[in-house]
């Protein structure tokens, strides 16, 4: 399903390479100006004469990576409250992953031991839900500190804020689409937040790749299977702009995800469901419409045993994998 | 089921002969053996059977090699009417060995490096060769990478009121450096020596690259003296926490919490670094100890190391008689072929019972720079995680 007024949303594997997001958009029938989003990029936001081209030189970049530098120079308070907010985030991380990793651990061992099928079946259910409540207690936590965030200094309010928004807003206006590029997830997702992007989105097309595709969905879930220091958890970053739900979006599964590791995929797929854990690969892509998925391609679905399969769409419209 | 009424050595293949073997089952002469040595990879490498060559005249060889627990001076044995000379020792997987040859002539004897085996490890007092055991391979992330940009490496120069002098070394700030972020800050002893022999840039640039770790300040710092101010000094602990790290938190934008600083070193180096974050606990929040010259005795206080490790033991014997987290990180590394493994796998679950986190790691490797070199990864990027978790594009 998709939230909100958005009239599609389109999630993507990376395009880095082999882009195919001006198939989706011609797919879609968007023909106007595209609104660009690359802010997960930073720094390097402005740099996007390739996606320029791509379109058909068709989109106007929303800079909103700079215009957040912009809010913050103009706007000292507010940016010493973004720091503040940005250092409780970081502490509660890592807490969330130390409790996090010790759950894993305790799954791991719990399920490498010897007993009757039906005590295993239930001690590996009872490791699952551990692992969930460690998630939801974090995701709660992290809501409530952008709520007291929010009701404190009222970012969209401020004028350094509001000013920024109705600019992005005019230029959103001219646009059919909004097409939002991956990177830094944590950095993306916070611009998409401060400029209230969800709701400029009505009314639009929005095609999402990469960090873009995790940051529209409802929840943001970081994960390597193999970084250089150690075994990887995956773990919950925080809430996206939902603007797709039930689906939990991992893109690049080439090179971070073990698909042929059935127990790390077992515990990936039932660690968040009902909602689907979807890995989409380069060339991959999936439409979201009112009423649910159409025409995916290329998109796998890990499943509760461990193993994965080609997401496909039931006849209703609805997930069926 | 059907069983073989073959006794199990029946049943069994013999061993490949070994490439030296066969040379010797063939009554070799010197053209045999030029022809033996032409093009072959030495050490020669087989399995875990590792045959060192050498080849001259004299009146014995020996090998000199640096594993604790495999007696050093093994003598390699002359092939019958010729001149070369042989040793083969089973070398476990994934093992780096340096070595040396001890030529023993008629009134004298020399140390000197494999002239046959091009890999060598410079190290501060020269450099020795390196038998790479199957399975070992130097990593691509410590070759300097055309693609990686490289940061900048400035010298600086401090007066340390501590010392009541003049300290020098080395700040290292990564390739995309800008005033206007905060960088988490890493302190390295010995930094001279990480720099020429552990190929410590490189290995930054490349793993800032990689995403692997943040962007990072660097401090490499060095001591005129570092076996006397290295273990457990008060003037040694004041300079870095009162002086360095307050000087450069104020001239560089260094993030200023524990857990974005990080003292590390190797040897004595890592005692230096484990000492100054016990005499100010909470202030450094990370700690990568090398191979740590951890000493210690169950009772008296004498060490069978002599008296250059008489302030590790007291030392030791402080913190194993009171433990406490003064860290949040601690990431240890030790060679298992170190005369240290037994120090630093005793200390790993006394800093473990504090709540600190600890990860050790160990390898198949010796008392060395290299060693030192090949666990920055692992150790660097558990302490401080890059972005790779952060950036999807």
């Amino acid at each position: 399903m998709i939230s909100g007024n958005t009239r599609a949303v389109v999630l993507l594997g990376a395009q880095r390479f082999d882009p195919t997001l001006a198939d989706a958009v011609a797919e879609l029938g968007v023909e106007g100006s595209i609104a660009a989003i690359t802010a997960g990029w930073q720094e390097r936001e402005e740099e996007d004469d390739e996606l320029h081209d791509h379109l058909g030189g068709r989109t106007v970049n929303l800079r909103l990576h700079a215009r957040a530098e912009e809010v913050f120079k103009n706007d000292p308070d507010l940016h010493a409250a973004h720091r503040e907010r940005q250092a409780i985030l970081r502490h509660r991380q890592d807490f969330y992953r130390i409790r996090l990793e010790h759950a894993l651990e305790a799954q791991h061992v719990i399920a490498s031991r010897a007993a009757p099928k039906d005590i295993l079946r239930d001690e590996a259910r009872a490791s699952i839900q551990a692992i969930r409540d460690i998630d939801r207690m974090h995701l709660e936590r992290c809501v409530r500190d952008h709520k007291a965030f929010e009701e404190r200094w009222r970012p969209t309010e401020r004028p350094a804020v509001a000013d920024q928004i109705a600019e992005i807003a005019e230029i959103v206006k001219g646009c059919d689409a909004i097409a939002i590029a991956g990177g830094h997830v944590a950095s993306l997702l916070n611009r998409l937040r401060m400029f209230d992007i969800a709701k400029l989105a009505a009314g639009k097309v929005v095609f999402a790749w990469c960090g873009g595709a995790m940051a529209v969905s409802e929840r943001v879930v970081l994960f390597h299977h193999s970084p250089p220091q150690g075994p990887g958890a995956a773990e919950v970053l925080d809430e996206g702009l939902a603007l797709v739900g039930d689906v939990v979006c991992l893109p690049q599964p080439e090179f971070r995800l073990r698909l042929d590791d059935r127990e790390r995929i077992s515990v990936l797929a039932r660690r968040f469901a009902p909602a689907t854990c979807l890995a989409l690969p380069a060339r991959s892509r999936v439409t979201w419409l009112k009423r649910g998925p159409k025409n995916p391609s290329g998109i796998l679905a890990l499943r509760d045993d461990g193993t994965h399969t080609k997401f496909e769409v039931s006849g209703a419209g609805g997930i069926g994998s | 089921m059907k069983r073989s009424m073959k006794p199990a050595s029946a049943s069994m293949r013999a061993a490949p002969k070994s490439a030296i073997q066969a040379l010797i089952d063939s009554k070799p002469d010197g053209a045999k053996v030029d022809r033996f040595l032409e093009g072959r990879a030495i050490p020669i490498v087989e399995g875990p059977a590792v045959t060192f060559v050498w080849r001259g005249e004299a009146n014995g060889v020996s090998l000199r090699h640096w594993i604790f627990g495999l007696e050093s001076g093994s003598s390699l044995t002359r092939i019958p009417n010729t001149d070369l000379w042989h040793l083969t020792l089973d070398i476990p997987h994934g093992s780096r060995v340096e070595y040396k040859f001890e030529i023993h002539r008629a009134d004298r004897s020399e140390w000197i490096e494999d002239p046959r085996n091009p890999n060598r490890a410079r190290d501060p007092f020269g450099a020795n060769s390196v038998l790479q055991g199957e399975g070992y391979a130097v990593p691509d992330w410590v070759r300097p990478d055309p693609t990686a940009r490289p940061g900048l490496l400035e010298p600086f120069g401090f007066h340390s009121k501590a010392f009541g002098g003049m300290r020098s070394g080395h700040i290292y700030l990564p390739a995309r450096f800008r005033k206007s972020r905060l960088y988490p800050l890493l302190v390295v002893h010995d930094g001279k020596d990480y720099l020429n022999f552990a190929a410590m840039k490189t290995v930054l640039d490349n793993l800032i690259e990689r995403l692997e770790i943040p962007d990072m300040i660097v401090a490499f710092t060095d001591s005129p003296d570092r076996i006397r101010e290295y273990p457990n000094t008060e003037q040694h602990a004041r300079f870095l926490t009162e002086e360095l790290l307050p000087d450069l938190t104020q001239r560089l934008p260094i993030i200023d919490r524990p857990q974005s600083r990080c003292l590390m070193g190797a040897s004595f180096g890592a005692v230096a670094a484990f000492s100054t974050a016990y005499r100010y606990p909470g202030v450094w929040g990370r700690l990568l100890l090398q191979s740590g010259s951890f000493a210690f005795t169950d009772i008296g206080k004498t060490n069978r190391r002599g008296p250059l490790f008489d302030k590790v033991v007291e030392f030791v014997n402080q913190v194993r008689a009171n433990p406490m987290a003064v860290s949040e990180r601690v990431f240890m590394s030790c060679g298992v072929y170190e005369s240290l493994i037994y120090e630093n796998r005793s200390l790993v679950p006394l800093l473990d019972s504090t709540g600190m986190q600890v990860k050790f790691v160990e390898a198949r490797d010796g008392h060395n720079w290299e060693n030192w070199r090949d666990r920055l990864r692992e150790g660097l990027s558990w302490l401080f995680p890059g972005p790779l978790m952060f950036i999807y594009e």
